[in-house]
């Protein structure tokens, strides 16, 4: 009986470990591509009085004058025991990231909270009626909302619902002096635009995985039995689609930790994907490496979830014979 | 994965707006949504007094509001200006009257350039977020440059010169205290300026600095500057960003970390990148002022964002307004555009000491072969001043404008490129957006100037990351953005000297060097002036500086803010503006 749990707890240890190795890989690639870059954080942050004498001084303070191998091995020295150091601009960097960082998951456990039910439902509803009016006009709505880039669904919204008919602000810069319900009315267009983007995937995936499974024989064997068709898709088809529902949910979850920097910028969301983009433009490594590593590991463990999910969800892969 | 490699194409494409026309896109969307109703119209019906006599108004009211005419002689203009107006036209003196400096309000600040690497170290400062929001509203410096570009005293009372400007004598003004009730000293202004003095100093100002000998205290009022050499600009040196005076620690350098200043407002909270939140200091040092109750720099650094939440009146200021955009705020009744003419400037440089521009007639044959006024016209859309080939904008001290104006002459070009013994020209012209606003167009369209002059202008798009880092000050031609200097001094040192860093023509022109030590000591203001001139004029004639254009600070700004005379020598006001403007 014992063996019963080893694929899981097997499974669980061997993508533990690749995922490390991965974050391995990922901080030595964002640490040369960064260093490759030209400028540093020294001219950066001086901008316009940045004198060749100053700079040199800046990087000697920093230890950017160090070659970067030796650099990387020190924050490397440094990351394995848990202390990703400060920034450059002299702040921890988990001061820096944290409130950004929980701003970001608050965002994205909002919009996943209203769009995931949504998007199950709606794709249950076009695979129940395939191809008729209803599923037509979803589709087509969903197809078109792919199709856009998120930055005009956000200013299209913008402009109806905020510049137009004021009932949402154009900015979303939520700070700490400003109380939940505030905060929460001001998130409401990007979470909004989150929404159009996020939800046409998964209910399309939902759909598709939905009809695959309608084309097997046990259903065909459920109809002929005379089952009515709600109670074929929620009872024999959704359970067997969960699998692939979880994965295309657990990307976009993923994409809404590490992937809406547009949305942040055009609604002036003070996210963490803002926080890297700067940290970038100003060359402040510790920031980019810490970043790279939380979007890195989000899509890990996401994955990896996602994958639970299935095995669990599917007794052949849960009992292996 | 198709789907997410497009994505990911798009936000670059976003994020580089160059590559992707977003500002043609959302003036479309704003086209299409025509029928919607629009907030507020304008009164149409309504008669409006001309400009001129709009303009004479506001020249009485500002008269009045810097004491220069009584209330009753501002009234008494006022009302016969109305009366000639005719009457019944919805203008009231006392509306201007209103905008007499009152009391109170939260004034919030849109700004464009905020990095969550900002931090409260003077040293630093890269933008104007955090040179208005810290130098201007938390600090003071000695001295402050006014609204008509003259130099005042702000913590100093006073200040004159000795021994031929090698010498300054600061008075410090009695009874000021920083935020947190401790009293300013001698010692924080000295240390103050010791934090960005010396080999260890990573501050922006260590090179202004490095002319100062040493600072000393004479009596608890006085202090002394000692300068290697006479500097008869250094009073506008000290008006500088970078030398804030902040509390001094007990065993040496600053306490910038707490956020304490002298300045107009305390500081309230401040998260990097996103916003600077500040109350109005009661003990402020000048009278009234501030007048703000509560002031609010936000971050919004997406252009679009940024006019939308200045339209929808989510911020009262937006910085760095697109001059696209500008017909959509001048159609606002409640809203107005401030176009302060600055020092910034968009420049071509080339490398006096390459090939071919080594030769002075083929310099001059570049001059003559571009037409300025098309690329006003095209480019800038007429919101910019033409540019003579001197980096000395019209508001600076001892300004001259260099004769000829060089103007786009096919005849003359093609004279001086024979004089070079020339039929025809190649060059490379290394630009991209990142180099000016408006660089790249601006090269297309002297490309087609030059080809008829028989130069070929071969444009190379260098990529935006790391323009300054490769391509400025190394290739022989190439776009560059200046903000000009405060001072003819200071300008010239840090650019135009053969020894300047940031010599990006390698112009070394013995003439221009000798007057610019000369001129530096010189306290005589005729002599100066004459000596400045001369160099402007050299600068225009002989130097490898093409200057396309100046440009203003474009700023929005919600009629609910009113402001005296605005000075562009700084932006924002010379960082000023929230101690300067109130609510009307």
């Amino acid at each position: 009986m014992v063996s019963n749990s080893h694929p899981i707890l097997g499974m669980i240890l061997q993508r533990l470990a690749l995922g490390l190795l991965s974050l391995l890989i990922v901080s030595i690639v964002i640490f040369t591509a960064v260093s490759m870059l030209p400028g540093d954080f020294a001219s950066a942050v001086l901008g316009r009085s940045a004198t060749p004498e100053t700079v040199a001084a800046f990087q000697q303070n920093l230890g950017l004058d160090q070659p970067w191998p030796r650099r990387y091995f020190q924050w490397l020295a440094g990351a394995l025991i848990g202390d990703f150091g400060n920034s450059f601009s002299n702040r921890p960097v988990s001061a820096v990231i944290g409130s950004r960082l929980f701003n970001t998951l608050k965002l994205a456990a909002l919009t996943a909270m209203i769009a995931v039910p949504i998007a199950v439902f709606l794709g249950t509803i076009c695979a129940r009626y395939r191809n008729k009016p209803i599923d037509r006009f979803l589709s087509a709505i969903t197809l078109a909302s792919i199709s856009l880039p998120e930055f005009f669904i956000a200013y299209v919204l913008m402009l109806f619902l905020a510049t137009k008919l004021h009932i949402f602000p154009t900015l979303s810069s939520i700070r700490g002096s400003m109380d939940m319900l505030e905060q929460l009315h001001r998130m409401a267009l990007p979470v909004l635009t989150l929404m159009f983007v996020t939800l046409a995937h998964m209910m399309r995936n939902t759909r598709a995985a939905l009809i695959g499974i309608m084309s097997h024989p046990y259903i065909e064997m459920a109809r002929l039995k005379g089952e009515p068709e709600m109670r074929i898709i929620l009872r024999h088809a959704l359970p067997n689609a969960i699998g692939p529902i979880a994965s295309v949910i657990a990307i976009n979850l993923a994409y809404l930790i590490a992937g809406v920097v547009v949305v942040e910028v055009v609604f002036v969301y003070p996210g963490i994907g803002q926080t890297m983009v700067d940290a970038v433009r100003n060359r402040d490594v510790p920031v980019v490496q810490a970043c790279a590593l939380i979007f890195a590991a989000n899509y890990i463990i996401l994955n990896l979830v996602a994958d639970l999910v299935s095995i669990v969800s599917n007794p052949r892969l849960l009992h292996p014979r | 994965m198709i789907d997410r490699s497009i994505k990911i194409l798009l936000t670059a494409a976003f994020l580089d707006s160059s590559l992707f026309p977003k500002a043609a896109l959302t003036t479309a969307i704003r086209k299409i949504a025509w029928f919607l109703p629009a907030r507020k119209s304008a009164n149409k019906g309504e008669l409006k007094m001309s400009d001129a006599r709009i303009r004479e108004m506001n020249f009485w009211a500002d008269r009045y509001r810097n004491g220069g005419i009584s209330r009753r002689e501002f009234l008494g203009r006022a009302s016969a200006l109305a009366a000639v107006s005719a009457a019944g036209l919805g203008f009231n003196p006392a509306t201007l009257l209103a905008s007499e400096p009152k009391q109170g309000g939260y004034a919030r600040f849109g700004m464009s350039d905020a990095s969550q690497q900002d931090t409260l170290d003077p040293g630093t400062w890269p933008t104007s977020f955090a040179e208005a929001a810290f130098n201007g509203s938390l600090c003071n410096n000695l001295t402050e440059i006014a609204a008509d570009g003259s130099i005042v005293g702000d913590l100093a009372e006073s200040f004159e010169p000795a021994d031929g400007a090698k010498k300054w004598i600061f008075k410090i003004r009695n009874g000021i205290t920083f935020h947190d009730g401790k009293s300013l000293t001698i010692k924080d202004i000295q240390e103050a300026f010791h934090y960005h003095m010396g080999d260890k100093s990573t501050s922006g100002a260590k090179s202004l600095l490095s002319q100062v000998e040493s600072i000393d205290a004479d009596g608890p009022n006085t202090i002394i500057f000692n300068l290697k050499s006479g500097t008869a600009d250094f009073p506008y040196l000290v008006a500088d960003f970078h030398l804030s005076i902040m509390p001094a620690k007990e065993e040496g350098g600053i306490d910038w970390q707490r956020g304490v200043g002298t300045g107009s407002f305390i500081l309230e909270n401040f998260e990097p990148g996103s916003s600077v939140k500040m109350k109005r200091n009661p003990n402020y040092h000048k009278n009234n002022k501030p007048y703000f109750d509560e002031v609010e720099f936000i971050a919004i650094m997406d252009q679009t964002a940024r006019l939308n939440a200045f339209l929808t009146g989510e911020v009262d200021f937006s910085g760095d307004i697109d001059v696209r955009n500008m017909a959509l705020i001048d159609r606002n009744p409640e809203l107005e555009i401030l176009r302060i003419p600055s020092l910034r400037h968009f420049t071509f440089d080339m490398d006096t000491t390459a090939k071919p521009f080594d030769n002075l007639d083929v310099r001059l044959a570049m001059k003559y072969a571009l037409d300025r006024d098309d690329i006003l016209r095209k480019v800038f859309l007429n919101e910019a001043k033409k540019g003579n080939d001197t980096p000395v904008a019209s508001a600076m001290p001892f300004f001259k404008d260099p004769t000829p104006q060089f103007d786009y002459n096919i005849e003359k070009a093609k004279e001086h490129l024979a004089k070079a013994g020339l039929k025809t020209l190649d060059v490379d012209l290394s630009v991209s957006e990142a180099a000016f606003p408006g660089a790249t167009e601006s090269a297309v369209l002297y490309k087609e100037h030059a080809a008829k002059a028989g130069i070929n202008i071969n444009i190379i798009r260098e990529a935006d990351d790391g323009y300054w880092e490769n391509v400025w000050l190394k290739k022989p031609f190439n776009g560059c953005d200046w903000y000009g200097r405060a001072t003819c001094d200071w300008l010239f040192s840090t650019a135009y000297a053969a020894d300047a860093s940031w010599n990006n023509t390698h112009w070394n022109n013995p003439r221009f060097n000798e007057l610019l030590v000369a001129a530096r000591s010189e306290t005589d203001n005729d002599k100066r002036a004459a000596q400045y001139g001369e160099m402007q004029q050299l600068l225009h004639d002989d130097g490898g500086v093409i200057t396309v254009a100046f440009v203003n600070w474009v700023y929005g700004l919600n009629k609910k803010i009113a402001h005296g005379p605005v000075s562009g020598i700084f932006p924002c006001d010379n960082l000023r503006m929230t101690e300067r403007w109130w609510m009307a």
